[in-house]
């Protein structure tokens, strides 16, 4: 069984985000670059896959020359081999560019199952992997927490959260699934797989390698125009509530919830 | 041209979802600005005496799309049907909700459509005709305010429980027109084989009016039944920091925080929480904080209205106590 995952590389969760001279993008000093965190679920699932069925995991990543770091982080974790593209003209890809270009890498490869993560934890959009699934023209189960592929590797059955419940879909392979946290553990990579992925293939593609039109990407291939890019009203800390005992605090708390909030 | 304002409502088992409501609320407010007619379109299966529900909200028109294909929502048969109305009558805007559905479709219904989404939105507003959206990023760590170029389907979801709802009117006059459609079946891909409800009747995390949530400080799983007092009480879901569930204390679907949901309730209760930066982007658009922490330093502080320096364990049933006689 061929695996697919797709990896994109974002700041770390710990980074306090600043806002760019520009005012559209993000001051990108000092920030720790790290595998998508969904995407560390798919690559575990890929490999849970591959011991049970077989087969080669394939790691794909659109962005800069620094996203290798993270497709070595899979490949140290145990995946096959990885493929980034990376090139000038896609600067500025929304998330319909990045589908278009990973469409463009995917096509022609033998593939039964692909992951993606719910989504990225930067732009939070969680589309790409359903635009991928469109332009492959296969069926897409977002939002996995459970996935099973039958015996004769034909069909794969997920659960999938929804609000206050959960749907078990069942699709035929090839499809895309996207993976959500509780989906698994993601294994840690150990030092001799560290070792190994420095030597397993990782092909660097540029857009004409991909026979992609470079005004369909990028900046120029771009639906949406960022406008602006700002921070939050900082919140203030309010009051503290006080009281000699617990039941004084507890008492005077419902009474700013009631009187002053007007919440309860 | 492409005219008009499109929302996409949303049903389970029959019932319009809020966020439908929200929708044609928020939707009727663009429309009003820009001078275009509102349409809602409802899928389902017998479905159609739903949408005079949508009517009273302030829509102009409702599509209904009729068949037992799509009583359930599936990716395939769901994108199917809206793209073809869409590429058909051209609207100039479609809303979706934020909601798991809303996300799931956008993402292919924009790849069909040959555009994008403005995923998750919480303002939107108007400018020369056009559409702008204002979305968190970075599990609102961050806002990013984007538009469309010209010529592209302006597609957007808006997060629950942000937009204002209208004043449901039985007089306002709409129309509903059976939506010309077709469904191949050869199409359809995906199966739902199965729909397990949660039992407790509670609002989802991500649409709630009241969270009260726990973090390590509850100790264990077992001593969450006196958040579950509270928040029954209160009408409150429970929700959990990463810790907790990473414990295996509450099941992931608990999480609030950068991975795990992103909440906006309008009273939030963090219990025994620090206030990670993870947790924080995920809750920090609630209307009203409370922290109940037994650290005056906790960071948790910093971000709260109101907090309260004490053992959780004495001040939540005593909490529970005083609500009683507020209510
Ligand atoms: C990639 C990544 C993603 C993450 N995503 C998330 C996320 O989505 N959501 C999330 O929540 N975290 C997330 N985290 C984890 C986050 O960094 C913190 O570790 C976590 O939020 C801490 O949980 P906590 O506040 O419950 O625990 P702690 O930080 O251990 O805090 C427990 C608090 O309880 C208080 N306490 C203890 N006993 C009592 C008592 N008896 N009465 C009152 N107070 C008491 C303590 O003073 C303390 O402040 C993520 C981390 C990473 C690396
Ligand atoms: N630049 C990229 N390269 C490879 N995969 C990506 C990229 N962007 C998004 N993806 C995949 O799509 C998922 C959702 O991303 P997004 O739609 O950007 O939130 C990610 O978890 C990845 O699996």
């Amino acid at each position: 069984m061929n695996i697919i995952v797709c990896l994109k590389q974002v700041p770390d969760t710990e980074t306090q985000i600043s806002i760019a001279a520009d005012g559209k993008s993000i001051s990108t000093d000092n920030i720790k670059w790290v595998m998508n965190p969904y995407d560390e679920y798919a690559v575990e699932e890929a490999l849970q896959i591959r011991e049970k069925f077989g087969g080669e995991v394939t790691i794909v990543g659109v962005g800069p020359k620094r996203v290798t770091e993270s497709i070595r982080t899979a490949l140290a974790m145990g995946a096959d081999k990885g493929i980034l593209v990376d090139d000038q003209a896609i600067v500025g890809n929304d998330s319909l560019g990045t589908a278009r270009v990973l469409t463009a890498v995917i096509k022609d490869l033998d593939y039964d199952i692909i992951l993606c993560g719910k989504q990225g934890v930067d732009d939070d959009y969680g589309i790409v992997g359903s635009m991928l699934a469109e332009f492959l023209d296969i069926p897409q189960i977002s939002i996995a927490v459970k996935l099973d592929i039958s015996e004769d590797g034909s069909k794969v059955t997920v659960n999938r959260e929804v609000e206050g419940g959960t749907f078990v879909i069942e699709a035929p392979l090839p499809a895309l699934v996207t993976a959500q946290k509780g989906l698994n553990e993601p294994r840690y990579a150990s030092l001799p797989g560290i070792m190994k992925a420095k030597k397993k293939p990782l092909d660097v593609k540029a857009i004409a390698d991909l026979g992609l039109d470079a005004g369909s990407v990028g900046e120029a291939g771009a639906k949406i125009e960022i406008k602006e890019i700002t921070l939050p009203k900082p919140r203030q800390a309010g009051k503290i509530v006080e009281g000699e005992t617990p039941q004084e605090k507890a008492a005077n708390l419902a009474k700013f919830l009631h009187e002053e909030a007007k919440i309860l | 041209m492409a005219q008009g304002i499109w929302i996409i409502a949303e049903q389970r088992n029959g019932d319009i979802r809020k966020i439908s409501f929200e929708l044609v609320s928020e939707g009727r407010r663009i429309a009003d600005k820009i001078g275009q007619p509102l349409t809602a379109v409802l899928l389902g299966s017998n479905i159609k005496e739903k949408a005079s529900e949508l009517g009273k909200y302030g829509v102009d028109n409702v599509i209904v799309a009729d068949d037992d294909r799509l009583a359930t929502y599936t990716t395939d048969a769901y994108v199917s049907v809206v793209s073809q109305m869409a590429k058909e009558k051209e609207p100039a805007i479609i809303l979706l909700g934020a909601s798991v559905q809303g996300k799931d479709l956008s993402g292919r219904l924009a790849a069909r459509l040959e555009t994008t989404v403005a995923q998750d939105s919480v303002e939107f507003s108007i400018e020369n005709n056009k559409l702008v959206a204002r979305r968190p990023i970075y599990a609102g760590k961050a806002y990013a305010t984007i538009t469309f170029k010209d010529n592209t389907t302006q597609l957007a979801t808006a997060r629950p429980n942000v937009f204002e709802l209208n004043e449901p009117d039985d007089s306002r006059s709409f129309d509903i027109i059976d939506g010309e459609f077709s469904l191949d079946d050869s199409q359809l891909k995906t199966k739902v084989i199965d729909v397990i409800q949660e039992a407790t009747g509670k609002a989802d995390l991500t649409e709630a009016e009241r969270i009260v949530s726990g973090g390590r400080g509850m100790k264990g799983p077992e001593n969450y039944k006196i958040l579950d007092e509270l928040a029954d009480l209160i009408n409150a879901t429970v929700g959990a920091s990463r810790s907790a569930v990473d414990a295996g204390w509450r099941p992931h679907s608990d999480q609030v925080g950068q991975t795990g949901k992103v909440v906006s309730p309008n009273l939030y209760i963090a219990c025994g929480i620090s206030g990670a930066i993870q947790h924080l982007a995920g809750m920090g658009t609630s209307k009203i904080i409370v922290a109940i922490n037994k650290d005056p330093e906790a960071p948790i502080f910093q971000k709260a209205d109101y907090g309260v320096v004490g053992d959780l364990f004495d001040v939540i049933p005593a909490l529970a106590e005083e609500v009683k006689k507020v209510l």
